[in-house]
């Protein structure tokens, strides 16, 4: 194996933007939900970065790529990371396999962690981990296996996903809806104003995950190389029409252009070019990005007429959007494109989003009839961040702590 | 003596702090507040949902003043937070049983 200086160097670089993703989300998350729920969401999401890290290391990494088993899942050779120095079945990597590891690490991470947007407000913290455990097992490790390793069988059969539309988008977009039906509508939505608490922190935090996604994108080329440079360019330009994308179809629909729609635009954007990026052309990286800010201000607006709590949009803006971008290669991929291309895609989405809907469906079924997963009726209303956690996220005034001075 | 309370817009608090200073109040406390009355709220959009917010931000003063000034201080407060459109505000007074000052104990009127 050849290693690289400088392809090591981007993708270990690369790891950390995708970590800082994750933190990232907890802002753009916290800001949106009631203050006396932020904290929630944000050790949710720190936890997830915790739980997801070391099962991932113990187990899910070498479910994900170990040496494969009938294009379903992989073997347990480098179950707690072991055998280090041993090449991955099947790529021919120019980076250290613990670089790897390392890279594909965050991306669980950060699929996780989306799932704490649809169980916002009324989700309890304990439960979420277990769940955040075994899920990362049973529904990330298989699919990032079928469409990430050289054997799945997804990967087999030609689908083109570059940086995760389907392992990490439509994956979280359907887990996330099984999560939401699960744990039931918030008490009093959609009649109650729920409005964001804190926009600031929801435009920082799309600022963070926009800055984290080259190193998802283009770290992805798993080199530093022509192919990254494209990942990137594609990746910036389909962030900015889909932000535009998403102004221009809410000042349509409602007659306003908003700071949270312009925050999400991007990340749609962002969503839809996922697994395109390596493999369209700029020009068509425009298109994507725009696709995604449209999907998802139509997607937002179907979850309100269906009524389902996804609370923050995973379904919408990842879900949604990444189906489309993932399928929109059959169209614009330079290389390839057509019918069959467009079937492969298609199946992707499909198999994808039945795997993660169905056994998400199910453990968030069992873990929410054993120990429970929705937090009881008094601490929805008193608010999470007391209930659960013993804390206030803000003290502006004087009159809760004593001080002397 | 009375206690003298006013609603008024958070914008014109400089306008009637300083009257009241001409006047000869040189003391009040101001709490930020909501409210609405004849002026109605607006709407507020997330995400294509749309919330209506009644409440509209306002700022409550309250001043204790001697029962001879306190129909003066009424009127300096209402010239001075007039701004013509709905949502101005509204002053009343209301009499006082007691007042202490804290430092030193003076009471009654001794005390504003």
């Amino acid at each position: 194996m050849h290693v690289d200086a400088g392809d090591t160097a981007w993708v270990l670089g690369s790891a950390a933007l995708v970590l800082f993703m994750t933190p990232g989300l907890a802002l753009f998350y916290g800001g949106m939900v009631r203050s006396k729920n932020v904290l929630a969401m944000m050790v949710q999401n720190l936890g997830a970065i915790a739980v997801v890290s070391v099962v991932w290391a113990l187990l899910a990494y070498t479910l994900a790529f170990g040496p494969d088993a009938g294009g379903f899942i992989g073997g347990l050779r480098f179950a707690g990371l072991g055998h280090p120095a041993a090449a991955l079945p099947g790529m021919n990597l120019h980076v250290p396999p613990l670089a790897f590891a390392a890279f594909q690490m965050m991306f669980a991470v950060i699929t996780c962690a989306l799932l704490t947007g649809a169980g916002a407000d009324r989700m309890r913290f304990g439960p979420f981990l277990v769940f955040a455990a075994v899920w990362t097992v049973v529904v990330y490790a298989p699919v990032a296996h079928w469409v990430f390793s050289p054997h799945g069988w997804l990967f087999r059969r030609g689908v083109l996903d570059f940086a995760g539309g389907n392992v990490v988008e439509v994956d979280s977009g359907a887990s996330a809806l099984a999560l939401a039906l699960v744990l039931g509508r918030r008490r009093g939505w959609p009649r109650e104003v729920m409005a964001p608490h804190s926009l600031p922190l929801t435009v920082i935090g799309a600022g963070i995950l926009w800055f984290g996604w080259f190193g998802f994108n283009a770290g992805s080329a798993l080199g530093a190389n022509a192919l990254a440079a494209k990942a990137l360019v594609d990746t910036q330009l389909a962030a900015c029409t889909g932000l535009l994308g998403w102004l221009v179809m809410e000042r349509l629909r409602t007659g306003h252009a908003t700071t949270l729609g312009a925050a999400s635009g991007a990340v749609a954007g962002l969503v839809a070019i996922t697994p395109a990026c390596g493999f369209v052309d700029p020009w068509a990286a425009l298109v994507i990005g725009a696709l995604g800010g449209v999907t998802g201000v139509l997607a937002v607006a179907l979850k309100n007429r269906l009524r389902y709590d996804d609370s923050l949009d995973v379904v919408g803006v990842h879900g949604a959007c990444g189906a489309v971008g993932t399928v929109s290669i059959g169209v614009l991929a330079s290389q390839g494109a057509g019918v069959h291309l467009l079937g492969v895609q298609a199946l992707a989405v499909l198999a994808t989003a039945a795997w993660a809907f169905g056994l998400t469906w199910l453990l968030a079924t069992l873990i929410h009839r054993t120990v429970g997963l929705r937090a009881s009726a008094e601490a929805e209303v008193e608010g999470l961040d007391t209930a659960i956690h013993a804390e206030s996220a803000y003290d502006f005034g004087n009159v809760r702590a004593g001080r002397l001075g | 003596m009375r206690l003298v309370t006013a609603i008024i817009k958070p914008f014109k608090l400089d306008d009637v702090k300083t009257a009241l200073e001409t006047f000869g109040v040189h003391g009040l406390t101001v709490s930020e507040v909501n409210g609405y009355g004849r002026q109605k709220g607006h709407t507020e959009v997330y995400r294509g949902a749309e919330y209506t917010v009644d409440f509209v931000p306002k700022v409550r003063l309250d001043v204790v003043v001697a029962d001879d000034d306190a129909a003066d201080v009424v009127d300096v407060i209402v010239k001075s937070a007039a701004t013509g459109q709905i949502g101005d505000g509204k002053v009343w007074s209301t009499p006082v049983d007691e007042l202490v000052r804290v430092r030193t104990g003076e009471r009654g009127p001794d005390a504003l």
